[in-house]
């Protein structure tokens, strides 16, 4: 009780205008931010590795199989965030228990339950199926039983396997997409449904969610090819490299696009809440709304981009290009779940004033906390890269 | 020995039923039936009688903040400035269209007065406390069932089961709902449900010294509700969210947000 | 006999058909499935469910919670004289508890949970001092200048309030009235040379109330052209002026020179 008033007392003095007093405690803080961040790069990396499957993108098929494992990492890590912010995480099996179906939080449980396992378990299980059990029959020791266990001890490697197999691989995709697009679409519905918050409830939400979840998705998956690559000591498959950036470039665009209606179609109709939100704009969220996220997160690397696109640029300086302009997008779209939650909690529902909101450095709720978050899906990514080791070399002809 | 055997009967009998229960959800339901209680619903008290509600006569209320200090009080709130289910607030309009709306502590320890500059206008004090929504967003996104409305209109928190993750708070347009600093569970006003199901009035409405709020049914009989919403002209917060509150204003300016 | 050996050889055909990686599957799945369906059973309250999406028994957990503010007839059982008093007093709708706390625990044990009773400068001023934001007409007085220092109980009975003295001046409850009118043109006009005011108004104010003018030929009788009046009086002709308004809807007599 002592601890949460001298947490609180100092955001009483950064209030301006009035709201309402039980406000004074901002409810989803950081945590909150790293989960649609997270789950944006699941669906982002997953809408990538489809490409390949079921446009038959042949440049990106050497990105396939870690888009496919990066997806998983953060798949896995995504639920930790929101485990940590509950209050009780020891109640959280109730949502899969009895979820209160008009609720879209309860859904939660259920699309990525369905996602991790109909979906993505399930497509890389058929993809690594028979380089599992030719890996298998050479090794020894743990390995081997490591690779046999996820074979579920499956052995058959004949043609007629192999070809359901490939054909089972499809269908999961063409299932995958849309149910990316739920796990991502439903998670921007979260917010936009909520029609007492002005600055969450909108249609364009789940949409907007949704295309900068592909956005983010795309750039990581360029970084972490490019960064690996460079590891390994390989050389980067420019031809990949530069249909990556391409998707990069075009979903920008749409994402882009999709913000500017977001923020015209609010300025045009200018409902009650326009003061309040423009106050809120041009004052607590400028510099990471139009500073990070519009200018460094999205002008900025499709400039770069597009001047790939516009002009003959040596293969050198082009990787350069991407590699910045992807780190940008990263910074950007974090920044975008930000000033979504974040921002939409700074104003008050009286709509006659603003709160601030302190991040702290420790605890459940902090920076650190939130860090080991973000980083936490690349050490299981390294080692789910080490168990199923996604490189074309490692695959059996 | 005997008590494990009747527990494993009875959870291979529970086993059974569930996994039959998929394909025939009402087994489970006869299931549940079967067991006895003991609940305040079966000992004469029907919900379905009644349907709870509040009126706020505005011009009547001087600003005591006698209600929010009570509310306290009954419920065990935290007797902090940032945690409140009812509390109230103090508009004032000055000339050239400017509000200034305040509530230190939420009222509880009165209002001093606002020195300004400016004409006044008007001034006034609407007390705030949960609406009791006939369609509460609350309810609509809790994920688990831990918020719920009974039958005769009010929104409950079940703290045992409530997991903390505040959804409800958001969705609430009007600020009625915290999260408690001890049990980390949501919390808001229950209409003192404790009191009316045993016929007395909430706290709040009990000691407002100038009968600013009045409480009642608003089913068929006759109750002080029911006179004050035909003595009134009535309107309640934020209608465009079709929420449809339970408590009524009569007097609200438009204001008030 | 022969139809089921018939149908198993036909099971048989099928399964061997199904792919290898279809029945490996299968059996993780099954295990969730189940896992699941067995969590659903042991975990669910029995309870979930029987009045709606929620715990019935959270009903009477709530209900169970502890009344601190009990029924005002309880307060009557021993202090029948103060209640009586009260009840037919100013605070006449003020409860007990409003300014004594929440009494349950003293109804239980009286002499062991006393209650409290506010006779500090402080509490009194909560409802009564003065606030424009308060309705007109509730009594308040500005504690700076109303005998400061003083407790409000020495002069006023909390159960039986009312001025120590029958007012002699409308200033005593009128005072944001009487500041205005103080700033007017008409200050020196008295307040009953308009509102015919009974005697008894100042004991009983709500009972007796004091008149309004209610004509136009009211303010005429100094503003008028051929009014009687003092010379610098501002005058208008009736016959014109306003057309049908009476003149209070334009100009408020309190402070006639505010637009």
């Amino acid at each position: 009780m002592e601890e949460i008033a001298h947490q609180l007392a100092p955001i009483l003095e950064q209030i301006t205008g009035y709201i309402y007093p039980n406000e004074i405690e901002l409810h989803w803080r950081i945590l909150i931010v790293v989960y649609p961040y997270i789950t944006g790069l699941v669906a982002g990396a997953f809408i990538l590795a489809s490409l390949v499957k079921v446009f038959n993108v042949r440049e990106v098929q050497p990105t396939y199989r870690l888009s496919l494992l990066t997806a998983l990492a953060f798949l896995i890590v995504a639920p930790l965030p929101l485990l940590a912010h509950i209050g009780h995480p020891e109640k959280s099996l109730e949502i899969f228990l009895t979820p209160n179906f008009s609720s879209a939080m309860a859904m939660f449980g259920f699309i990525y339950a369905w996602y991790l396992m109909a979906v993505l378990l399930l497509e890389i299980w058929f993809d690594y199926r028979r380089d599992l059990i030719i890996w298998a029959k050479n090794e020894k020791g743990l390995m081997k039983w490591i690779h046999r266990i996820f074979t579920l001890f499956s052995t058959d490697t004949s043609e007629r396997a192999v070809r359901f197999d490939k054909r089972s691989i499809k269908a999961i995709t063409i299932v995958g997409i849309p149910s990316a697009f739920l796990l991502h679409g439903y998670v921007g519905f979260i917010f936009g449904s909520v029609k007492a918050n002005p600055w969450w409830s909108s249609v364009l939400m789940p949409i907007v969610f949704l295309f900068s979840a592909i956005v983010s998705g795309i750039a990581l998956v360029l970084l972490i090819y490019m960064v690996v690559t460079l590891v390994r000591g390989k050389e980067i498959n420019m031809a990949c490299l530069d249909k990556l950036a391409g998707y990069l470039f075009y979903t920008m665009i749409i994402d882009f696009s999709l913000e500017a209606l977001d923020f015209i179609h609010r300025l045009y109709e200018s409902e009650e809440s326009i003061e309040i939100l423009s106050q809120l704009i041009s004052g607590r969220l400028f510099v990471s709304l139009i500073v990070i996220q519009l200018l460094l997160g999205m002008i900025l690397p499709l400039a770069g981009l597009s001047s790939v696109k516009l002009f003959r640029v040596p293969a050198e300086l082009r990787r350069h290009i991407y590699f910045v302009s992807a780190l940008l997008v990263q910074v950007g779209i974090f920044t975008t779940r930000w000033n979504v939650v974040i921002g939409g909690q700074l104003f008050s529902k009286s709509f006659r004033g603003l709160t601030a909101y302190k991040m702290s450095l420790g605890g459940v709720e902090g920076l650190l906390v939130s860090l080991g978050f973000l980083i936490l899906p690349f050490i299981v990514l390294y080692i789910l890269v080490k168990i199923f080791p996604p490189w074309q070399e490692a695959k059996q002809p | 020995m005997k008590e494990a055997n009747i527990e494993r009967r009875d959870f291979l009998k529970r086993l059974i039923v569930s996994v039959l229960s998929f394909s025939s959800p009402g087994l489970l339901k006869a299931q549940e039936k079967s067991k006895e209680s003991t609940s305040l619903y079966e000992k004469g008290y029907d919900p379905e009688e009644h349907l709870w509600g509040m009126g706020i006569r505005i011009n009547r209320c001087i600003g005591c903040g006698r209600c929010a200090d009570a509310c306290k009080r009954e419920n065990d709130v935290p007797r902090l400035p940032f945690f409140f289910r009812t509390w109230v607030e103090r508009y004032i309009i000055l000339e050239g269209d400017e509000v200034v709306v305040d509530s230190p502590t939420g009222g509880v320890d009165g209002f001093k007065t606002h020195v300004q500059e400016k004409k006044l206008v008007r001034s006034f004090f609407v007390p705030k406390l949960c609406n009791q929504c006939d369609k509460p967003p609350c309810v609509q996104v809790c994920p688990v069932g831990a918020t719920y409305k009974t039958e005769d209109g009010v929104t409950l928190v079940d703290s045992e089961y409530c997991i903390g993750c505040r959804y409800c708070i958001q969705a609430c347009p009007y600020g009625a709902r915290f999260i408690h600093p001890r049990t980390h569970t949501a919390e808001k006003c229950t209409f003192c449900y404790h009191r009316i199901v045993k016929g007395l009035i909430p706290a709040c409405v009990k000691v407002c010294p100038t009968q600013a709020r009045v409480f009642g049914d608003t089913k068929g009989r006759a109750s002080p509700l029911v006179r004050f919403m035909r003595m009134n002209k009535i309107r309640v917060l934020k209608p465009y969210l079709n929420t449809e509150p339970k408590v009524f204003y009569a007097g609200l300016d438009m204001e008030v947000k | 006999m022969k139809d089921i050996s018939f149908l198993a050889k036909w099971a048989k055909k099928f399964w061997k058909k199904v792919p290898d990686q279809v029945v490996r599957l299968s059996i993780p799945i099954l295990i969730l499935i189940i896992g699941f369906i067995v969590m659903r059973n042991l975990l669910v309250p029995s309870d979930f469910g029987k009045y709606g999406h929620f715990r019935a028994a959270a009903i009477d957990e709530l209900v169970s919670q502890e009344i601190q503010y009990s029924e005002h007839e309880m307060c009557f059982e021993c202090h029948d004289d103060v209640v009586k008093a009260k009840n037919m007093s100013y605070h006449r709708g003020v409860e007990c508890e409003v300014c004594h706390g929440p009494a349950a625990a003293h109804i239980e044990d009286p002499e062991g949970n006393q209650l409290p009773a506010p006779r500090e400068r402080g509490y009194c001023p909560l409802c009564h001092e003065y606030l424009p934001s308060r309705p007109t007409g509730f009594p308040q007085i500005v504690s700076e200048s109303h005998n400061p220092f003083r407790a409000c109980v020495s002069c006023h009975d909390a159960h039986d309030p009312k001025p120590p003295t029958v007012p002699k001046e409308c200033e005593a409850c009128h005072a944001e009235i009487a500041r205005t009118k103080a700033l007017s043109h008409h200050v020196y006009i008295s307040c009953i040379r308009c509102h015919k005011t009974p005697k008894e108004h100042n004991i009983r104010p709500r009972a007796h109330r004091p008149e309004k003018p209610s004509t136009r030929e009211f303010c005429g009788e100094c503003h008028d052209e051929k009014a009687p009046s003092a010379k610098g009086v501002p005058r208008v002709n009736m016959e014109t002026h306003g057309e049908r308004y009476v003149c209070w809807q334009c100009h408020y007599p309190h402070l006639p020179e505010a637009h």
